[in-house]
C-alpha cells in the first residue's frame, strides 16, 4: 500500500523503535516465538501510516494532539502502597461481588488472582505467566484469529509492546458461576497500558469476565494501546464486561473482537466513562449456526472527551443473531461517535440482526453522532437499525419535580432511567453500581 | 400544626404569550373540599400547572399563596414540600424510573424539606411497608412498585399511581385534575376512598376537577365553582352540580355573554392543542 504522508511517517513513531524493544525485550525473560512476534509486529508499526482525519474511520478523532514521542514503552515497577490505596475502592467493589480477580497498576501485578478455588484445567492468569506456563495456548490463539497486527498503526504497536493483560481458559464443559474481575489501574505520570485480553470458552464451558480500567487524576497525558480477543467454541457462554474509566488525560486506542461459534452465546458490555479521547474497533463475528450476541454499550461523556466506537456484527453463517444496543449521554462539549456494521455473509441466511444507538444530550455543546451501516449479500435475513438523539425531556423533569424532587436528583433519576434498559439486559450487580457511581460523580462536576 | 390556607388571588396565566386564566381567586383551606367544574378548554388543567409551576404556563399576574409563601416565585420541588400536590390529568411516563425508587425519593424530599441533595433517602425497609401498605389499600399489586413509572399503565393504572403517590406524600393541597375520567364505576369508588382516606390522615384540602357528578358523590364538595371564559364565574355548594348535570353551560353562557365569547375561543384552540404534558 502506497504511504500517503512520507513526511509524518518519519516522527509519528516517538520511542517506540528497535532499540527500545531490545531494552523492553531486556526486563522481559520472553520465549523465542513470542519475540519473533514483537519484532515482526514492530516492523509493521514502522511500515504503518499514520492515521488522519482524512481515513474513513479516524474522519471524526482528531489524533493530531497526540505525540506518540511522550511516551516511553512499559517498564515495570513495583507499585506503592499509595498506588494500592487508589485503586483499592474499585478493586473493593469488584471483589465484593465477584470471585477471584487480577489487579494490575501501572504494568505490573498487584494481585494475583487465588486460582485454588477454580476447577481444575481453568487458566486465569496474567499474561506473562499465562505466555510461560501454557505457551501452547497462547500461540494458538493470541493474536492469530480475532485480533491482527496487520489493522493499523495502534494494533501494531500492540503487537511490539504489549504488557500485562489477562488469560481467561475454561475447558470444555466447565461453567464458572461466580464473576472473575480484571482491574487496570494507572497511578504515575505518563504511564501507559497495553494490556491484551484472551478469553478462549471451550465447548460448553461458561465464564463471566468483568474487566475496568482506571487511573488517577494526572497533569500529563496517559497512553492505552489494548486488544481485546474472545474466542468461543461451541455451545459455549460468555459474560464478558469492560470499562473503560480512565483520567481524562488519557488516550485509549482498542482492537476488540470476539468469535461465536456454533450455538455459543455472547454477551458483551462496553462502558465508555473515561479518557481524553477512545477509538475502539469492537467487532462480533458470529462464526457458526446459532451463534448469538449481545452488545451493550454504556457511554458517559462530559468535558471535552471525545468517544469513538466502531462496531461490526459479522454474520457468517446461517440463523445467527445478534443484537447491538448502545446508549449514551453526553454533558458539556463532549462527542460521541458510534459507525455500526451489520455484515451479512452469502451464506448467512436467516441472519436476525439488530442494531440501536440512542443518545441523550444534556448541553447544546455536546454532540452525538450515529453512522448505522448494512452490507448485506443473504437475501433471507432481519437486519433492523435506529438511532435516536434527545434533550432530556422537560415533561419528565416537571413530573419529578412536581413530587419534590429537585432539578438535579430528577435530571440524574432521568438518566439512571435512560440506561435502565440496558441493565437490565445483563444482571450484574457491579457493572450497575460501577457505571451509576460514575454517571453520579460526572454529573456532580 | 395549625391548618394552612392556599390562596389564588386575581391569577392570570398564559401559554406562549396567549392568556388563558383572566384573574382566578379562589380559596382552599386544609381539610376543605371544592369542585372546579367548567367546559373543556376552560382552563382548568392550566390552573393546576400554573399552581404546580410547569415551566410553559406563564403567570402574567396574580399570586397564589400558601400560609402568605407566593408560589409563583418557586420550582415545583419547592411547592411540593410545601404541600402541593397534583394528581396530573395524563401522567408523564419515565422510562427506567421505578415507581418505587421514584417515590422513594419524592418522599424523602417531602417529609424532609431542608434536605441538602445527596444525603440519605428514607429507610428502605420503613419505605417499602409503608409503600405496601398504600398500595394494598388502593388494592395494588406488589409487583408495581416495580415497574417503570407509567410505562405502559393502563388509564386506570396511571390514575391509581397518581393517588398512590398522593397518600405516600400526604400533602396539605391536592388537585385532582379529571382523576376520575377514563376509570369505570368501580375504579372511582377505590380511588376516592384513597382520597378520602389520606385527606382524613393529612387533613388535605382537596381541589376536584372534573366534568361528572359521580366522583362528587365519593368525594363530597363543600364548594363548587364553575371556570368559564378563563374566570370563576359561579361559586355555591352541590346545587350547581345537580344544575350543570341537568341543564349543561347554556345558563352560563346566556348570564356570562362576554365570558362565553372567551370561551368560545378558548374551546375552538382546545381541540387543536393539547396541553404539552397531554402528550
Ligand atoms: N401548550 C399549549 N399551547 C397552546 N395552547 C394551549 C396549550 N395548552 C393549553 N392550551 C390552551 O389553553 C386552553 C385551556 O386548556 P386546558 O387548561 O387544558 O383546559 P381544560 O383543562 O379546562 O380542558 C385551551 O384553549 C387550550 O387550547
Ligand atoms: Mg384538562
Amino acid at each position: 500500500m502506497p504511504t500517503a504522508q512520507p513526511r509524518a511517517q518519519a516522527t509519528f513513531t516517538g520511542g517506540f523503535n528497535a532499540e527500545a524493544l531490545s531494552d523492553f525485550l531486556q526486563s522481559r525473560d520472553e520465549p523465542g516465538w513470542l519475540v519473533q512476534q514483537r519484532r515482526e509486529a514492530l516492523a509493521k508499526f514502522e511500515a504503518a501510516s499514520w492515521p488522519t482525519l482524512r481515513d474513513e474511520e479516524w474522519r471524526r478523532t482528531d489524533i493530531r494532539a497526540l505525540k506518540l514521542s511522550a511516551f516511553a514503552p512499559p517498564s515495570h515497577g513495583e507499585p506503592g502502597s499509595a498506588a494500592r490505596a487508589a485503586v483499592e475502592p474499585m478493586r473493593a467493589r469488584l471483589a465484593s461481588h465477584s470471585g477471584t480477580g487480577l489487579v494490575q497498576i501501572d504494568g505490573t501485578i498487584a494481585q494475583r488472582p487465588d486460582t485454588v478455588g477454580l476447577p481444575s484445567g481453568v487458566v486465569f492468569l496474567d499474561f506473562d505467566t499465562a505466555a510461560r506456563q501454557h505457551p501452547e495456548l497462547i500461540r494458538r490463539y493470541f493474536q492469530t484469529q480475532a485480533v491482527s497486527t496487520d489493522a493499523d498503526a495502534f494494533s501494531a504497536l500492540h503487537g511490539a509492546f504489549f504488557t500485562g493483560g489477562v488469560v481467561l481458559y475454561v475447558p470444555r464443559g466447565v461453567k464458572l458461576e461466580t464473576p472473575l474481575y480484571h482491574l487496570i489501574g494507572l497511578t504515575t505520570e505518563g504511564s501507559v497500558d497495553f494490556s491484551h485480553t484472551l478469553v478462549v470458552l471451550e465447548e460448553g464451558a461458561e465464564a463471566t469476565l468483568v474487566q475496568e480500567t482506571t487511573s488517577v487524576a494526572r497533569q500529563t497525558p496517559g497512553l492505552h494501546v489494548g486488544a481485546i480477543e474472545l474466542i468461543q467454541a461451541p455451545g459455549s457462554r460468555l459474560r464478558f464486561v469492560n470499562i473503560q474509566n480512565w483520567d481524562s488525560h488519557t488516550w485509549h486506542f482498542s482492537r476488540e473482537r470476539a468469535l461465536v461459534g456454533k450455538d455459543a452465546q455472547l454477551q458483551w458490555t462496553v462502558g465508555g466513562l473515561g479518557a481524553r479521547l477512545a477509538k475502539v474497533n469492537q467487532e462480533v463475528a458470529l462464526t457458526a449456526a446459532g451463534a448469538n450476541a449481545q452488545v451493550n454499550g454504556v457511554m458517559f461523556t462530559t468535558g471535552r472527551q471525545n468517544l469513538t466506537y466502531i462496531t461490526r456484527q459479522d454474520h457468517q453463517a446461517p440463523n445467527t443473531t445478534s443484537d447491538l444496543l448502545y446508549k449514551g449521554v453526553l454533558k458539556d462539549s463532549s462527542r460521541i461517535v458510534w459507525k455500526g456494521m451489520i455484515r451479512v455473509e452469502k451464506d448467512a441466511q436467516k441472519t436476525d440482526a439488530y442494531q440501536k444507538n440512542n443518545t441523550l444530550l444534556l448541553n447544546d455543546t455536546a454532540r452525538a453522532d450515529s453512522i448505522p451501516g448494512l452490507e448485506i449479500e443473504a437475501n433471507d435475513v432481519r437486519c433492523t437499525h435506529g438511532a435516536t438523539a434527545g434533550q432530556v425531556d422537560e415533561e419528565m423533569v416537571f413530573y419529578l419535580q412536581a413530587r419534590g424532587v429537585p432539578r438535579e436528583t430528577a435530571v440524574r433519576l432521568i438518566i439512571e432511567g435512560f440506561f435502565a434498559n440496558v441493565y437490565d439486559r445483563m444482571s450484574l450487580e457491579s457493572v450497575q453500581e460501577t457505571l451509576r457511581e460514575a454517571v453520579e460523580t460526572k454529573l456532580s462536576i | 400544626m395549625s391548618d394552612k390556607v392556599l390562596k389564588i388571588n386575581d391569577l392570570h396565566v398564559a401559554i406562549n404569550g396567549k392568556e388563558i386564566l383572566k384573574g382566578v381567586n379562589l380559596t382552599i383551606r386544609q381539610g376543605e373540599v371544592h369542585a372546579l367544574m367548567g367546559p373543556n378548554g376552560s382552563g382548568k388543567s392550566t390552573l393546576s400547572y400554573a399552581l404546580m409551576g410547569h415551566p410553559n404556563y406563564d403567570v402574567t399576574q396574580g399570586t397564589a399563596t400558601v400560609d402568605g409563601v407566593n408560589l409563583v416565585e418557586l420550582e415545583a420541588d419547592e411547592r411540593a414540600k410545601l404541600g402541593v400536590f397534583l394528581a396530573f390529568q395524563y401522567p408523564t411516563s419515565i422510562p427506567g424510573v421505578t415507581l418505587a425508587n421514584f417515590l422513594r425519593h419524592a418522599v424523602t424530599n417531602v417529609r424532609n424539606p431542608n434536605r441538602k441533595e445527596g444525603e440519605d433517602l428514607l429507610p428502605m425497609r420503613d419505605f417499602r411497608k409503608e409503600l405496601k401498605a398504600s398500595m394494598d389499600e388502593l388494592g395494588m399489586d406488589a409487583e408495581f412498585a416495580r415497574r417503570y413509572l407509567n410505562e405502559g399503565f393502563s388509564g386506570g393504572e396511571k390514575k391509581r399511581a397518581e393517588v398512590l403517590q398522593m397518600s405516600m406524600l400526604r400533602p396539605a393541597f391536592a388537585i385532582l385534575d379529571e382523576t376520575d375520567s377514563g376509570l369505570d364505576i368501580d375504579a372511582v369508588r377505590v380511588v376516592s376512598e384513597g382520597v378520602n382516606r389520606v385527606a382524613a390522615k393529612a387533613h388535605t384540602g382537596v381541589l376536584v376537577i372534573t366534568h361528572y357528578q359521580r366522583i362528587l358523590n365519593y368525594i363530597q364538595p363543600q364548594f363548587v365553582h364553575i371556570l368559564f371564559g378563563g374566570r370563576i364565574v359561579e361559586s355555591g355548594g352541590t346545587e350547581l352540580v345537580t344544575k350543570l348535570e341537568q341543564e349543561g353551560y347554556d345558563w352560563i353562557r346566556a348570564k356570562y355573554p362576554l365570558e362565553a365569547q372567551i370561551e368560545d375561543e378558548l374551546e375552538a384552540n382546545a381541540t387543536g392543542a393539547l396541553p404539552a404534558a397531554a402528550r
